[in-house]
């Protein structure tokens, strides 16, 4: 880490994008980042260096476009957090499979065909709330949620959840009683983990189908709990 | 290395802000790099280490898939992939690189299933229930032992696994495969007696982040 490498880093993007304007001749490119999460300024480069990288990867032989494509899939329609959802849902109606989850992880959600990472599972009640985060970077559980969301990987919410979690669960709508034990999970290794979430009141005569329909990303993360849509609740 | 990155405990960062109905991608280029940064060949330490090596102010700005740009060109330069002159031009201009794989699709469609290949095995010199205090060192390479943690004790909880350290310099923390514990660390400890007396923190440590306490 020296500065002249930072320096060159500059440089050597900068130029790297106007090579790549300079071979497709056109000089434009997508607006596309109109959404709204921590930056002041887009640099308007973005998409050329991203293209000019990947020209140069190709034609170094250092990727092959048609699996940069198959991950883009895989993570943008294939794998998401329904995934996680079948594995709580299964757990809510299966006793057994639920032991085997809290017990070993990785190899009860191998029964669902998922795997990928080395998963620990741990279970909120009501006496014990969990929350996952991961303060040095982004670790997330991919192969049973998908992507992380932004939130999960900015800034506030990987200093804040290891000193004020309580505070963190508040801002997303959640005040837990000062009786309720709230643990955090910092991902600082290859583990993983996902929260087994509270199965509500009223879900009794639900099928798994209808369960897994129920358990939301935030849920498995430990920001939110499962909530039944009134219309669902038998009295 | 203490870095910007090493954010537990930070308090002045601003709201958590969510996006509601969030796309996995919010542009063409985030899809791109999200493939590219995945798909080169190296260990995912060196990768977390050169975006932790993005100046503080420059991280704190980015969004997360600018860092993933900003680190791919320092893989690149760093594992020899390609050359200063390569980015610079974005020509390969030494023709093919040699010695690195290209990941490939049957190989993407092996990362999301069961992995059936033998655990690592090691000794372990600590069990659940044990008293131990996170050592204090502040190397300059990559680490995966948190500032927040270092000097404090806690509890084994959980013996969770056998992992490869990740750490750049790996003085005193040989073996290389070691124990992983889940270590619980109670948030007073961690934060004094503004934390809550119930709550606590597990942090994932391998066994060379431990002594006995």
């Amino acid at each position: 880490m020296t500065t002249t490498r930072r320096d060159l880093l500059t440089v050597a993007l900068t130029a790297a994008a106007g090579a790549a304007v300079a071979r497709d001749g056109s000089g434009t490119q997508a607006a596309d980042h109109d959404h709204e999460h921590d930056h002041q300024t887009v640099p308007s480069d973005l998409a050329l260096r991203v293209k000019a990288l990947e020209s140069l990867m190709v034609a170094k032989g250092l990727v092959d476009p048609a699996a940069l494509d198959a991950l883009i899939d895989t993570y943008e329609h294939k794998i998401g957090p329904r995934r996680g959802a079948q594995v709580v849902a299964r757990a809510w109606m299966d006793r057994n499979f639920k032991q085997r989850l809290l017990t070993d992880a990785t190899t009860a959600i191998a029964e669902l065909g998922y795997g990928g990472d080395t998963m620990i599972v741990v279970e909120n009640t009501a006496a014990i709330h969990n929350l996952v985060v991961c303060t040095l970077c982004s670790c997330y559980p991919w192969a049973t949620l998908g992507l992380p969301p932004v939130w999960y990987k900015s800034a506030a919410y990987r200093s804040r959840s290891v000193i004020d979690p309580r505070g963190v669960l508040r801002e997303f709508g959640l005040s837990l009683g000062e009786h309720v034990e709230v643990r955090v999970w910092d991902s600082t290794a290859d583990l993983r983990y996902l929260v087994l979430p509270e199965r509500p009141a009223g879900t009794e005569h639900m099928t798994e189908e209808e369960l897994a329909a129920l358990v939301t990303r935030d849920a498995m993360v430990g920001v939110a709990k499962v909530a039944v849509p009134q219309s669902r609740v038998h009295a | 290395m203490n870095g910007v990155h090493d954010m537990g405990g930070l308090q002045d960062m601003g709201p958590i802000r969510r996006e509601s109905d969030e796309p996995i991608f919010h542009a063409e280029w985030e899809r791109r790099i999200f493939a590219l940064f995945n798909a080169v060949d190296v260990e995912w330490p060196y990768r977390r280490h050169q975006i932790e090596l993005i100046p503080p102010a420059d991280y704190l700005r980015m969004t997360y898939y600018e860092k993933w740009l900003a680190a791919l060109p320092q893989i690149l330069l760093g594992t020899g992939m390609a050359t200063a002159a390569e980015i610079e031009s974005g020509n390969a201009i030494g023709g093919p690189s040699a010695g690195h794989h290209a990941l490939t699709v049957a190989e993407v469609a092996t990362w999301n299933v069961p992995d059936t290949s033998p655990k690592l095995t090691a000794t372990a010199h600590f069990q659940a229930g044990q008293r131990v205090r996170a050592r204090n060192m502040n190397p300059l390479g990559h680490t995966r032992l948190p500032r927040y943690v270092r000097g404090k004790i806690g509890t084994i909880a959980r013996d969770s696994d056998v992992e490869a350290v990740q750490d750049s310099d790996t003085q005193g923390l040989a073996p290389k495969e070691q124990h992983v514990y889940s270590v619980r660390f109670a948030a007073r400890e961690l934060w004094g007696e503004q934390a809550s007396p119930r709550d606590s923190v597990y942090v994932d440590m391998w066994e060379g982040y431990l002594e006995s306490a």
